[in-house]
């Protein structure tokens, strides 16, 4: 919550002494209250007026780390509703689920989607981060289910609520900083403190968002601040508004009481895979922080992890590829090379209309700024010095005998200049959009 | 301290606007909150298929043996097939044809395709060119002409063409015009502020903001449409309060991850039960 100076200026001791560099204690605090000085500069102010600030002047959501080392995240943490405020911080994680309740069939099959869904997208491992393991009546299957997702280095949660039973799952959790996803009015005092023993975030859950407002306050009461709230699953309308409503109230409403990352399980909305992945992708955009689904298989990944990349992109910053030299359909010492910029989004349209086109070539992509064509030439990122000095340093004269290099429509007025730097090869002028690559590329090989 | 309840309340309101006639007429907007949180007065999406007036030589063999290769050979028996088959609501016909980089077909061959295609189903129609804005605007202007009183969506004027798809399809002959934006809200704006200009009321304006796939800029279309709808019913921004119509399966099928090997030929994958 912002601080007003008035209210700094209450605490400090109205002296004028001039010892924190600012001229009155008005002065200073107003520079404290904009961020632009810190109260401990003021040698009078009180350990309890600190605290007091502290308090006030905290994010109005908080930041919760799940898992540990490689697998280490943070949930939450956000400012803003919007992304075009500022940007989302904490990407959501995925997660499949487990259960002493289904077949070793499908458990395994669950399981063998787990190891088999690990893809790099823009220098991003994509993979459901977090298994879901719930607890029905078997509790041998159940612990067993839980230390093969430890043992297979996700984070585990613990979808259980008998007492005992989250007691032992605990214990095999208890070094991963896992989920403990427990706790409900009627037994919130004891599952707390099995949470807290064990170092695991708490999983809060309750009819209704003043039911879990309720419960919330009643575990910070106790202590424990490790917290994530189940968004419920009532119906699919009532999750995705509680969802909002989660959000909302901590963050424009200030309510620090719901100021915790979300848990979404789409699998207890519904138990159609389309669905759940429809609503993976609804809650990917509206603060959702874990997503659980029954099975996060390859072709839901290939569509979720790019929207999760996508929306978790920082505004400010353009999504950026390696500057390198990219092969396509298996392009030998023939093929004709291509060049783009550096802007992820270019890259992948390009690279992927050169696929399509399935003739074999070399994508040339040097440091242009992370921007767009048009923009990285704008900006000077992008013209014949860089792209000539590229060319000539990647290494493409060995891998091709080729000297053609076909540039993009867009910067035709390089031609010149590069042919001038490169004097070696054929600069072509390519088409001006990506969609127009495959027909441009069969021509030119002679294919079409 | 006890949970206050999130309000979702705006001063402003989205458009409601009818698509095509008698008892398949369906009415889209009305929405007066963000997405899944208006409260009963707003329609849901209304979700539709695309069929073409060519052989959909690009598109993947999945989708095409959905409907049979007969069928999508041609666009009146097509259009008949999804109106008994699937749960669409309305038909987007794209009049491919008519590319003069392609097959240069005439504006009176595409025009009696949309107009068979309009007597063989019930369905509202959504009409699109193609691609090409200067012929589009000639083209569907003529489309509104022979199919007036019908109802139908031009989609879309352009700013190289919004003029004569304007006059036509929004004054002359009473339909809806798509305005079409790439996913920029002040480009988005301002062909709705040129077209209520022209004349067109408002009430008759669809907007198509531009579509991107998950993975590809969807980012820019996600942020896009929450700054328009903000504006719309936070600011009572009547220039952007207009329904959003979006064309998700244009660019679907060019995409690595659509094509990838373990995703197309994954037969686990449900045929979609629109």
């Amino acid at each position: 919550m912002a601080v007003k100076g008035l209210d700094i200026f209450k605490l400090t001791p109205k002296t004028n002494c001039k010892e924190c560099g600012f001229p009155t204690c008005m002065a200073f605090s107003m520079k404290v209250a904009s961020g632009a000085a810190q109260i401990e500069a003021c040698p009078y102010i009180t350990e309890d007026a600190k605290a007091q600030l502290s308090e006030a002047t905290a994010p109005p959501m908080k930041t919760i780390k799940v898992g540990v080392g490689e697998l280490e995240h943070n949930l939450g943490g956000e400012t803003v509703l919007y992304r075009h405020e500022k940007t989302y911080v904490s990407k959501a994680l995925l997660a499949s689920e487990v259960s002493d309740a289904l077949s070793d069939e499908v458990n395994d099959a669950r399981f063998a989607n787990l190891e088999k869904v690990k893809f790099d997208r823009i220098g991003e491992m994509m993979f459901a981060e977090v298994v879901s393991v719930r607890y029905a009546s078997d509790q041998a299957k159940f612990l067993e289910l839980l230390k093969k997702v430890v043992e297979m280095g996700r984070i585990p949660m613990a979808v259980v609520e008998d007492e005992a039973v989250a007691k032992e799952a605990a214990a095999v959790i208890k070094d991963t900083k896992g989920i403990l996803m427990a706790a409900t009015p009627a037994n919130y005092e004891a599952v707390t403190a099995i949470a807290k023993d064990n170092k695991l975030v708490l999983g809060v859950s309750a009819d209704s968002l003043s039911e879990l407002h309720d419960v919330v306050e009643k575990i910070e009461a106790l202590g424990y601040k490790e917290l994530i709230l189940n968004v419920g699953s009532k119906s699919i309308k009532d999750a995705y508004r509680n969802a909002v409503d989660i959000r909302t109230s901590a963050l424009k409403n200030k309510d620090r009481t719901f100021g915790y990352p979300s848990i979404v399980f789409t699998n207890q909305l519904s138990d159609n895979r389309s669905l759940q992945v429809a609503m993976t992708s609804a809650f990917i955009l509206r603060y959702g922080s874990v997503i659980v689904m029954d099975d996060v298989d390859y072709p839901a990944a290939l569509a979720l992890f790019g929207m999760r990349q996508n929306i978790y992109t920082d505004p400010q910053k353009p999504m950026r590829v390696e500057a390198t030299i990219y092969e396509f359909n298996n392009a030998d010492d023939e093929s004709p090379v291509l060049l783009t910029v550096d802007f992820a989004l270019t890259y992948f349209t390009v690279s992927g209309e050169i696929e399509r086109s399935k003739v074999p070539a070399y994508l040339a992509i040097p440091d242009a700024g992370g921007y767009s064509v048009l923009t990285a030439w704008a900006a000077g990122s992008f013209g014949s010095g860089v792209i000539s000095d590229f060319i000539k340093n990647s290494g493409i004269e060995e891998k091709t005998k080729s000297r053609k290099l076909i540039i993009p429509g867009k910067v035709a007025v390089l031609q010149g200049d590069i042919k001038e730097a490169l004097p070696d090869w054929e600069i072509l002028v390519g088409p001006p959009e990506a969609m127009q690559i495959p027909k441009y590329l069969r021509e030119l090989s002679g294919l079409a | 301290m006890a949970y206050k309840e999130v309000e979702h309340k705006y001063s402003g309101k989205i458009n409601e606007c009818v698509m095509g006639t008698g008892e398949k007429a369906i009415t889209i907007g009305g929405e007066n909150a963000l997405p899944f949180l208006s409260d009963g007065e707003s329609h849901a999406p209304a979700v539709g298929l695309t069929i073409l007036d060519i052989y959909p030589e690009d598109w993947e063999e999945v989708v095409i043996e959905a409907y049979g290769e007969d069928t999508v050979k041609d666009p009146v028996a097509w259009a008949k097939y999804i109106e008994e088959n699937t749960d669409a609501e309305f038909i987007h016909l794209r009049l491919i044809s008519a590319d003069p980089n392609g097959q240069d077909n005439s504006i009176e061959n595409c025009v009696a395709t949309a107009v068979n295609v309009e007597a063989a189903t019930s369905l509202p129609l959504v009409v699109g060119g193609s691609g090409n804005a200067e012929k589009d605007g000639k083209l569907l202007e003529e489309v509104a002409k022979a199919l007036e009183g019908k109802n139908v969506v031009l989609f879309s004027a352009v700013e190289e063409n919004y003029k004569s798809i304007g006059v036509a399809g929004g004054m002359a002959y009473g339909q809806k015009v798509s305005a079409e934006s790439s996913v920029d809200i002040n480009l988005a704006k301002q062909l709705n502020i040129l077209l209520t200009q022209l004349g067109v009321s408002g009430g008759d304006i669809i907007m198509d903001v531009g579509s991107a796939c998950s993975g590809y800029g969807f980012e820019y279309v996600a942020s896009t449409m929450d700054r328009i709808r903000l504006a719309a019913l936070g600011q009572n921004d009547e220039s952007l309060q207009m329904p959003i119509m979006t064309n998700v399966g244009d660019q679907a099928w060019g995409v690595r991850e659509a094509l990838a090997e373990g995703a197309k030929k994954d037969k686990n994958l449900e045929r979609w039960n629109l």
